[in-house]
């Protein structure tokens, strides 16, 4: 339908007939181009009410001006308002224009005035034609339209256009023309604009009205659909759409207000009885017949939604949003079955199903009918609602035989029924609405059920149940869950009817009747007898849940003698109680944790030892715990340690139920919760290992079932409760719960009583023996072989109430203990004495009493103490085994003990040290020194107190001097020994210490004797002035065999002699040593050969400056073998010889010592040092050299120049 | 009589569990737990749109599921909602046993004489 604009045109009658003739002509030809060409160009439309300003595209209907079609006062009619009037003219003589068109106009004019019209223009048509003709007695054309102007436009001159040339083809006509289609669109719009607004405003007044008696919504319906029709000619269908949808809300408002007890007078006329329902009809734009009974007031409730709905529909479809009109469709269907109630009409049974159906269909159709079907597809699920709604408008109860829709028969109902069923179902798992889809499968299966088809029923109600389930939802699974059990006992699955039967059993939704009803139903089919093959097996978790389970004791480790006791927790769900013939507990050995260690590592490891509580998975009320929150993570620590010194390699976490966290999330029902569907398809494991209790009364709610458990390591893996025919099996038991019966070797541990052990104290030791298995009888021994380096002190004590004899022969010590049961603990102490080793002796290997070789206990230094560390091995023979056992204890040698020799000139001493390692403070007593060898040798004592304090960490000095009467050995074989306790103990506490060195070459060969002279004339030394040192060496006795034996092998003949080197080195810096500071000296091997060098020094500060160091060492030749094998042993001892050693490296420039260095390098053992043919320097022994001067010092002055003032802090 | 007043009042784990439901009439309860059931997948649909449409926009109402719902309703119960969660002694997940809570949802339901 398109707009229609009056154009009104007055036509002037022109005098010649030729002219009235050429005018309609030309009228005839410009209308229908106007009519063309005024809807090309978008006008912007500025609206009223801050509404968004629109293009539109005007379009007109030309009429002939009648004075009749004028509107009168309160015609409300949009459509047929005439809103512009045009008067045409083509005049152009001003005679004519005085005589008959200005009248005409004026005529034209008070009549549009009179009906409150402002809207026209007056149209000034010129043609060449007309002014070729009339050139005489024509006026300027302007002065035509000026007069116009002048009579009619009083200040409105746009309301004249002129129009010139309309038909021929020139620029200047068609300027003309275009504006002239301007002008049009532009008053025609203003005119369009003003009328609408008025409108508007009357539309709103009669709205407020709506509170006054006597208004009836049917007429502002009307008036208010006017302005629809209106927008929808401009294709403004979205402002159309706003009036209805206001038309709608408002309705909508009052019906509601009429159900809060607002009545409308006008409402009375929808509140009639439904009569018709036969659905929307959509296919026609306007539904005309519905139309014109709501204009008439006889419109029903479902008459008035139906059209105002089919109105919406058409403009929705206009705008595209067809999807749209299928939610609105649902929502008007729910809307108008609520307000019919509201309204209380009365509706005819079925009635309204009907209309449901039908008009869910009607709108299907229409949307099918605009869409092509891939849009459909896609869509689908804007459509399914209504699909599902045509299938529950049906089942509503409606006696079907009234469905008018050729549901003639059952057969034909119930083939629509499920067609329809189908579709919505599929619609819904299309879109992913399962749970939509299941209720309508669920209404389904009722529908099977009412056929008497339990079979396709279990499966629609299986699979709502599934959802039901694994939601949570407690009250549609009972409720759905009861019908599966009707399916299951008609379809006699036996098993499963159980099953069901005992979820229902014990179901607190249900009543207690019903409850007991089901609990029935199972124990009538155990009590029935007879038919032994058939055995059921249900789930264990629909008839009772395992909630806790408890060792007694908690550590759930005993030993094979004691008792172990598995308490259950059963928390039975069924309504009464029930008699179960034998309760099952498989048990499973556990081959790692193999019964002897007496460790269980199961049970200790939880947080409440002895106690599992299992995780409550509901059974059917309350939130799905398994498919919620799914078992807790159980982690264990893993450490990886290396086999051979136990050191961690590794560590980490593992995750021990990972096969119950890593389940595939698609898999719907957890296999061990009480609401699985299907019964569990595992058994009870055949041979296995059971715990057994017979004939158990359950009821209803916790109860506790207590089994003994047999010996070994086991882990609890099901449960099994049977009644008559039936058995209920829990799978698994999870967590997994395991005890240890074990049985144990006796063991027999020893550990110090204080750390650490000190050796050469008596030290208490604790002796721990674990009995085990074994029973310690009367007259029971422990033997000890006794060993020399650690006496057992007869002081042993007894610890608890019996009592232990000591026995000792030369052997072994032999210990009786006491009686004593298996699994006991019998202690007892034992204070040994580690004998120090007093250092250079060796015995030969012994053996024990036993045979084995005696492991000599050898010290060794310990890396978290300073002191000296030894292990003492005991082997014990004990009465439960035939193998001894060997224990081990480290004691610690509290001192470490240094000798040196001391010489001065021909005389020696011997010094000793002894430092204290330990932690304790010892009192040093009775300190002596023996030689063993040389009984003509003195040691005189120089140590003047007899007991001396020794702290911890500190050093006590002693010095003997050494006298002889002949000759003094060589080699000195010497013990030092004292007596010592600690501080707190009295003298009869105190216990010996021996050291046993050797000294060797404490004769002193040489004196070396230095002497420095000033330059000559002078008296004092200066510095920077060189002098004189002479260096003189004596030889102060007969060389003895053994020197002449390792020196000088090849010069036989002659006096023996020897090379020495010497060597004047300052380490200080004091002294520049002037060309030779070293060199080679042949000495006579004879007692009192001298030998005297000269050397030119510098002293280079002034002062009393020490002497500069000389040296002596032995020079051996390359032939020379070397002498000295030091002895490994006196290495350890003789400090003094690194010392030496030391002072050799710290030397600077010699050529001999870098030839050593170089040996060092290459030489990596003694052989290769022999074969290397190199002379070679070696150190005298300590006491060898005597050095006179040792120590001396001498006077520098300071250089003549007295400038320079140098000062030397030293 | 106040036609704003609900007849079944539900709140709903993430997982799709109940946590509360409560109707009026009781002997309707078993319809009404099917219906809000099935309504989920509507509040699905939303709540998936929403994600994609919103991205982390914080609104909570997802709208109106049928045109017979309110707001103020929805503000009320998911205030009264927050307070049973911010309860220490609340364990989320729980179902919700709050008295405080129930009294509110009563004031909600219509009341059967």
């Amino acid at each position: 339908m398109r707009k229609k604009i009056f154009f009104n045109n007055n036509i002037p009658l022109p005098p010649l007939e030729l002219l009235h003739f050429f005018f309609f002509a030309l009228f005839t030809s410009l209308y229908t181009s106007l009519a063309q060409q005024l809807p090309r160009e978008p006008m912007e439309w500025r609206r009223t009410y801050g509404r968004a300003p629109k293009m539109i595209l005007l379009e007109a209907n030309f009429v002939q001006f009648k004075e009749e079609l004028l509107p009168k006062e309160g015609n409300k009619a949009l459509l047929t308002f005439p809103f512009l009037h045009i008067y045409w003219t083509d005049c152009c003589d001003t005679e004519m224009y005085k005589s008959s068109v200005k009248e005409d106009m004026m005529r034209w004019q008070n009549s549009l005035r009179t009906h409150g019209s402002s809207d026209w223009v007056i149209i000034v048509v010129e043609t060449n034609d007309t002014k070729k003709k009339n050139k005489t007695n024509i006026l300027p054309r302007s002065s035509i339209v000026d007069k116009i102007r002048s009579d009619f436009c009083n200040k409105q001159s746009d309301r004249c256009v002129v129009l010139s040339d309309p038909l021929k083809d020139s620029s200047r006509s068609q300027e003309s023309w275009n504006s002239l289609l301007l002008k049009l669109r532009t008053l025609l719009l203003m005119s369009f604009t003003k009328n609408l607004g008025r409108f508007e405003d009357e539309m709103r007044t009669l709205r407020e009205k709506r509170t006054q008696p006597g208004w009836s919504f049917c007429e502002y319906f009307m008036v208010q659909e006017e302005l629809a029709f209106v927008f929808e000619m401009l294709q403004q269908f979205e402002d159309a759409l706003v009036q209805y949808d206001e038309l709608d809300a408002l309705f909508t408002q009052y019906v509601l207000n009429f159900g809060a007890g607002d009545t409308a007078n006008w409402l009375g006329s929808f509140c009639a009885p439904v009569r018709n329902w036969s659905g929307l009809l959509l296919r026609r734009p306007i539904d005309m017949e519905k139309r014109d009974s709501i204009q008439r007031g006889e419109a029903s409730l479902l008459d008035l939604r139906s059209y105002l709905f089919s109105r919406q529909c058409t403009l929705l479809i206009f705008l595209q949003r067809p999807w749209e009109v299928t939610q609105r469709a649902l929502e008007l269907l729910h809307n108008c079955v609520q307000e019919l109630r509201l309204l209380e009409v009365q509706v005819l049974e079925g009635a309204l199903d009907c209309w449901v159906f039908l008009s869910c269909l009607e709108v299907l159709h229409r949307i099918e009918g605009c869409c092509d079907p891939a849009q459909l597809a896609a869509n689908c699920s804007h459509t399914v609602g209504l699909w599902a709604a045509a299938h529950t408008g049906t089942v509503l109860q409606s006696p079907y035989k009234k469905l008018k829709e050729a549901l003639s028969s059952v057969e034909a109902f119930e083939r629509h029924y499920l067609e329809l069923s189908h579709a919505a179902m599929e619609m819904y798992q299309a879109i992913g609405r399962l749970r939509s889809a299941r209720l309508v499968g669920k209404s389904l299966a009722e529908f099977y059920m009412r056929k008497g088809d339990p079979e396709r029923a279990e499966t629609f109600l299986q699979e709502a149940l599934k959802s039901y389930v694994s939601e949570g939802w407690s009250l549609p699974v009972t409720h759905t869950r009861r019908q599966v059990a009707e399916c299951q006992k008609l379809l006699s699955k036996t098993e499963d009817y159980l099953q069901t039967s005992a979820l229902l059993a014990g179901d607190v939704n249900l009543t207690t009747d019903e409850r007991k009803h089901f609990c029935q139903e199972i124990l009538s089919f155990t009590g029935k007898s007879g038919d032994q093959s058939h055995k059921v097996t249900l789930s264990m978790g629909v008839f009772a849940q395992l909630t806790q389970l408890k060792f007694h004791p908690a550590a759930a480790s005993v030993h094979s003698g004691a008792v172990l006791q598995v308490e259950l927790t059963l928390r039975c769900l069924m309504p009464v109680s029930v008699r179960i013939q034998q309760l099952v507990a498989s048990i499973h050995f556990e081959v790692d944790h193999g019964g002897t260690h007496g460790r269980s590592k199961g049970a200790q490891r939880r947080t409440h030892p002895g106690t599992v509580v299992f995780r409550q998975s509901n059974s059917s009320a309350g939130p799905p715990s398994s498919a919620g929150a799914g078992p807790s993570l159980e982690l264990d620590e893993i450490q990886d340690r290396s086999p051979s010194d136990n050191s961690l390699n590794s560590t980490g976490v593992i995750c021990k139920n990972t096969h119950l966290l890593m389940r595939r999330h698609d898999s719907n029902s957890p296999p061990d919760t009480p609401n699985c569907i299907s019964p569990p398809t595992v058994g009870i494991k055949e041979g296995a290992q059971m715990l057994k209790v017979q004939d158990v009364t359950l009821e209803p709610g916790n109860n506790s079932i207590t089994f003994t458990a047999p010996p070994g390591t086991y882990t609890l893996r099901q449960l099994c409760a049977t009644v008559g025919e039936v058995q209920f099996i829990l799978p698994h038991i999870y967590p997994s719960a395991q005890y240890e019966v074990y049985s144990q070797e006796p063991q027999l541990t020893v550990e110090p009583l204080s750390e650490p052990l000190l050796a050469g104290l008596p030290q208490k030791v604790k002796f721990t023996l674990l009995t085990g298995h074994y029973t310690v009888k009367k007259g029971d021994a422990l033997q000890l072989s006794n060993t020399e380096t650690m006496p057992i002190l007869p002081s042993t004590k007894l610890v608890g109430e019996s009592t232990l004899s000591i026995q000792s022969s030369e052997k072994v010590t032999s210990i009786s203990l006491p009686p004593a049961p298996p699994y006991h603990t019998l202690e007892f102490q034992l204070e040994v004495l580690c004998i120090i080793p007093s250092g250079a002796d060796r015995p030969a290997n012994e053996r024990l009493t036993n045979g084995e070789v005696r492991h000599r206990p050898r010290s060794y230094s310990h890396p978290d103490t300073p002191m000296t560390a030894i292990d003492q091995r005991m082997s014990i023979d004990c009465p439960w085994s035939i193998y001894s056992t060997l224990l081990a204890l480290t004691f610690y040698i509290p001192f470490k003990t240094k000798h040196s020799l001391l010489s001065a000139g021909n005389r020696q001493y011997i010094q000793v040290c002894v430092q204290n390692v330990s932690d304790v403070n010892f009192a040093l007593a009775e300190v002596k020194l023996t030689e063993k060898q040389h009984a003509s040798l003195e040691l005189q004592s120089l140590n003047t107190k007899t007991q001396q304090l020794l702290c911890c960490k500190h050093s006590v000095f002693c010095l003997w001097e050494v006298r002889w009467k002949d000759d003094l050995p060589s080699c000195l074989q010497c013990v030092f020994s004292a007596n010592f306790s600690p501080l707190s103990q009295d003298i009869s506490a105190y216990k010996p210490f021996h050291y046993q060195f050797q000294l060797e070459r404490v004769t002193t060969l040489y004196s070396v004797k230095a002497e420095i002279f000033p330059p000559a004339g002078e008296q004092r030394c200066r510095s920077g002035v060189l002098c004189g040192l002479e260096v003189c060496i004596t030889r102060l006795t007969e060389p003895a065999e053994g020197e002449i034996a390792e020196d000088s092998k090849t010069e036989t003949d002659g006096p023996k002699t020897t090379k020495l080197m010497y060597e004047v080195a300052d380490s200080s810096s004091n002294w520049a040593v002037c060309g030779k500071s070293s060199g080679m000296v042949l000495m006579p091997m004879t007692a009192n050969a001298t030998h005297k060098v000269q050397i030119e020094v510098m002293p280079l500060f002034a002062g009393h400056l020490p002497f500069p160091k000389i040296k002596v060492l032995k020079y051996l030749p390359h032939t020379a073998a070397v002498a000295i094998q030091p002895d490994p042993d006196s290495c350890v001892e003789n400090d003094s010889l690194s010392l030496l050693d030391k002072t050799l490296d710290d030397q600077g420039d010699t050529a001999s010592i870098r030839s050593r260095g170089s040996v060092h390098s290459v030489g990596s053992g003694d052989q290769q040092q022999k074969g290397v043919a190199m002379p070679r320097l070696e150190p005298f022994s300590p006491g060898q050299v005597f050095n006179h001067s040792h120590a001396c010092q001498v006077l520098v002055l300071p250089a003549t120049d007295d400038h320079i003032m140098e000062v030397n802090a030293t | 009589m106040n036609t704003n007043m609900a007849v079944c009042i539900a709140v709903i784990a993430k997982e799709n569990y109940p946590l509360y439901i409560r109707s009026v009439p009781t002997q309707n309860e078993l319809k009404f737990h099917y219906t809000v059931h099935t309504s989920l997948d509507v509040v699905e649909e939303k709540i998936s749109a929403v994600g994609k449409a919103l991205g982390d926009q914080r609104e909570l109402y997802l709208g109106l599921l049928y045109p017979t719902e309110d707001y103020k309703m929805f503000r009320k119960l998911h205030n009264s909602f927050t307070d049973v969660m911010c309860n220490p002694f609340h364990n989320p997940g729980d179902t919700i046993q709050s008295k405080a809570f129930d009294g509110i949802v009563s004031g909600m339901m219509v009341q059967t004489a």
